[in-house]
């Protein structure tokens, strides 16, 4: 393989596995908070309960994504450094804003409220949660802004000396249209990934009758966040998907794998092409009529553009050279994440129907699916990545610079095997470690409201290592 | 040509001072995290050193972010020439700090000496790795590496393993460790305190004695040296001297505060001995990266100087409200110990 695709590997690899902990982080957050403020509200000790010990699993959850952001930092030089001087100007301010906003609020508030609780008023140490909480939302924003950056360059200019992109306009980048919808479809998937999890684990303590009190408070709850959360990541994944049309229409036609403009166009549900690098067409294709003009433009009879004519257009624009991504990929990878997302809202709207009928903790089937379904976030996450990046290729920065270009003229293929083999081995192990210690958790769960001596156990909020 | 009142030369100071603000925090950090094993001699020895610095170390921590993300910003060409010509220094930098970073969390999950040993070990090598690496990559940039006509390092990982980088690394990694042992010493109760002090009194007069040899190696291969290169080096030597000293008389609040300048000096030293360049070509002065060669446009260093300007007080009020909130020292009367014994809290 050359130094670009195993970078491109590793780049992959590192961030669709930093991005399994990022949401999970995000959400929990957000929903600890609102467990111990529930707690300060009303002095229940489960809501107090609750908060210690999903706070626990939270925090394994940031350890794991807080130290594989440093890589995701330090990867653009290492490995990237075409890009970096290409982008610097304009890509780099909004990361160091992030450290200097977002993350240091983050880390900072995070480790006070781990060691913080008696040594703050209570009312002070809820704020550091919530503070922790907004920090990281916040940290998505700035994240979000400079990859919106990299879908649709806005607020630059390319200087004539150097040929590189300079920023122009700070503000027109943290307003650009693809953030907008980047960061509530990112971080309303990030509180559904969250609550499944909750869910998935209070489900898991109703199903063997522990803890009910406590848990079906948890339950209902996800099922309140996730049923909201999922179905509004679908309505702006959907607006977003429009944006996408007019702002990079090969994307939308790769992962449509429509190869013709048509008026109208049918919405794909399956398709086989022909096994080959780059397919010219499909050979099979079961499509609904209407539906992907009504989805992309909406008009019942819209035109949407096809990877032929797109291809036509970009050589005229750039020049020789093939401007289509990996189709097989794209199409599958935005089917999976639709298909994940669709089954996250049926799977909730069905859990919101036995809330509403008073079943829901005694829903046996229920929340034994509850446990598999856990997994569908992660999914939806991941494709919904791996879609959004290689929709854009061959382009690191859409319309502006090449991937080809933009990996580093100074490391070896050597050390990207090196380091390539380093991180899939050390991620693998401290992934196994962190779920094996969240099933440790969850199996010891949480400590008792009575004592052995009998006495009812004071709630506290020591959740320090 | 160029004064020193411009947007490049601030930031280049302003790089200086996240470096400044990351080797002073993190610096501690790295001592704790190598001595903890020889500090603490049980599991609640070492419970109570691993709190010492167990709420402040991961905001400390994003000093190095900040440093990176400002230098991507500010001076694209230097970041992009530095960490891809570092490739596999730098992996090693993250394999440290990775294991450094979980190890604090999955440390007191699981009731096991040999578990515990484990993470004890990736405490100590993943502060080891970083405290090493960053004196060697700054004494590299300064003596000079091999670069092209784009600034694209040349040569190998083992150019990168010269004696005065290997000096460089070796004085980094002795501050680290006096610093952290003057830490502990304020942290924690005898005997845990005690051992950090015997420490303290071996460590802090060989960090002084390295950060001397750097200091003139470094002024005796400068081609020119400026005033503030003589004043940073003056008070580095003399400040880690003083450290030294004062470790020895069992002053150690006054050994931490001039460790901690001596550690703000050193890194002052490099970038006093830089500027005005950022990385220096070994073959000729010819591909010398510069402050303002490497910079960014003038719209983007203005709008990062007004949100540092912003935020760089702020971040300080409440990381110094941090240090304030968690004064008190660790261990018989600590964060974990002052909760109801049935808790299970911390385990």
């Amino acid at each position: 393989m050359s130094i670009v695709e195993l970078s491109r590997w590793q780049f992959a690899i590192t961030t669709v596995y930093h991005f399994l902990f990022v949401p999970v982080s995000i959400g929990m957050a957000g929903i600890v908070a609102g467990f111990q403020t529930a707690w300060y509200r009303t002095r229940n000790p489960q809501w107090m309960r609750l908060t210690r010990f999903f706070g626990k699993i939270m925090l394994l959850s940031f350890a794991v994504g807080v130290v594989t952001g440093i890589v995701q930092e330090f990867q653009f030089g290492m490995n990237w450094a075409g890009y970096s001087r290409y982008v610097g100007s304009v890509f780099g301010a909004p990361l160091a804003v992030e450290a200097l906003a977002a993350f240091f609020i983050e880390s900072t508030f995070l480790g006070i409220w781990i060691f913080g609780y008696k040594r703050l008023s209570e009312g002070w140490h809820l704020a550091t949660i919530w503070l922790a909480a907004v920090g990281s939302a916040m940290s998505a924003y700035f994240i979000l802004a400079a990859n919106s950056w990299m879908q649709h360059p806005v607020g630059y200019a390319i200087n004539p000396t150097t040929g590189r992109a300079e920023m122009t306009s700070f503000w027109k980048m943290l307003t650009n249209s693809t953030v907008f919808f980047a960061f509530p479809h990112t971080v309303l998937g990030a509180f559904a990934t969250a609550a499944f999890i909750i869910l998935g684990i209070s489900a898991w303590y109703l199903i063997r009758h522990r803890e009910i009190e406590m848990f079906k408070r948890s339950a209902k709850a996800m099922v309140a966040v996730a049923v909201l959360a999922t179905f509004a990541t679908l309505i702006v994944g959907h607006f977003n998907g429009q944006l996408m049309t007019r702002q990079e229409p090969m994307k939308m036609a790769a992962a449509e794998a429509l190869y013709d403009t048509s008026q109208p166009a049918g919405f794909s549900l399956i398709a086989v092409a022909p096994f080959e690098q780059h397919p010219p067409r499909t050979s099979f294709d079961i499509t609904i009529p209407h539906t992907l003009s009504l989805l992309a433009t909406n008009s019942w009879n819209g035109k949407v553009q096809g990877i032929n004519q797109l291809q036509a257009a970009a050589v005229a624009k750039y020049g020789p050279g093939n401007y289509e991504p990996i189709i097989g990929v794209t199409y599958w990878t935005f089917r999976l994440m639709v298909g994940a997302g669709t089954l996250m809202v049926l799977f909730m709207l069905w859990g919101v129907w036995l809330w509403w009928r008073g079943r829901l903790e005694r829903a046996k089937w229920f929340l034994k699916l509850a446990l598999p379904a856990m997994a569908l976030p992660f999914i939806a996450n991941a494709t919904g990545w791996i879609f959004t990046e290689m929709g854009r290729q061959p382009w690191v920065v859409y319309g502006l610079l090449l991937t080809q270009n933009a990996v580093s003229p100074s490391i070896t293929a050597f050390d990207v095997w090196v380091s390539i083999v380093i991180f899939t081995v050390l991620y693998g192990v401290l992934g196994a470690i962190a779920v094996w210690l969240t099933v440790r958790i969850v199996k010891t769960g949480p400590p008792p409201e009575v004592d052995e001596a009998g006495q009812t156990v004071e709630p506290n909020l020591h959740v320090a290592y | 040509m160029h004064g020193l009142w411009n947007l490049q030369t601030l930031w280049f100071v302003l790089v200086c001072v996240l470096w400044v603000g990351f080797m002073f925090l993190e610096g501690f950090d790295f001592g704790v995290g190598m001595l903890l094993q020889l500090v603490g001699k049980n599991p609640e020895e070492r419970r109570a050193v691993i709190h010492s610095i167990g709420p402040v170390w991961d905001g400390n921590e994003v000093w190095l972010l900040t440093a990176g993300g400002a230098t991507f910003a500010a001076f694209p060409n230097w970041y992009a020439s530095m960490f891809s010509g570092f490739y596999l220094a730098l992996l090693l930098v993250l394999l440290g700090l990775i294991i450094r970073g979980v190890s604090f969390e999955f440390w007191g999950k699981v009731e096991s000496s040999r578990w515990r040993g484990v993470w004890e070990w990736a405490m100590a090598v993943g502060s080891f790795l970083p405290a090493l690496l960053v004196g060697v990559a700054f004494a590299n940039i300064i003596r000079g590496v091999s670069l092209d006509v784009h600034g694209n390092y040349t040569g190998s990982f083992f150019d990168l393993l010269n004696p005065y980088a290997l000096l460089g690394g070796v004085t980094t990694l002795l501050l680290c460790i006096a610093h952290g042992a003057s830490f502990l010493q304020l942290k924690t109760f005898d005997p845990v305190r005690a051992r950090a002090a015997a420490i303290g009194r071996i460590a802090g007069p060989l960090a002084a004695l390295a950060v001397i040899g750097f200091v003139i190696w470094t002024l005796a291969d400068a081609s020119t040296i400026s005033v503030g290169l003589w004043i940073a080096a003056i008070v580095a030597m003399g400040a880690v001297a003083a450290a030294a000293g004062l470790a020895a008389v069992g002053r150690s609040g006054w050994a931490f505060i001039s460790g901690g300048l001596g550690i703000a000096a050193v890194v002052a030293t490099w970038f006093f001995a830089l500027y005005p360049n950022v990385m220096v070509d070994s073959n000729g002065s010819a591909y010398n990266l510069t402050v303002f060669n490497a910079a960014s446009n003038h719209y983007t260093l203005v709008v990062m100087t007004v949100t540092a300007l912003i935020l760089v007080p702020i971040v300080l009020i409440y990381q110094i409200w941090t240090y304030y909130v968690f004064r008190q020292r660790v261990g018989r009367s600590g964060p974990t110990e002052s909760a109801p014994p049935t808790t299970g809290a911390g385990v």
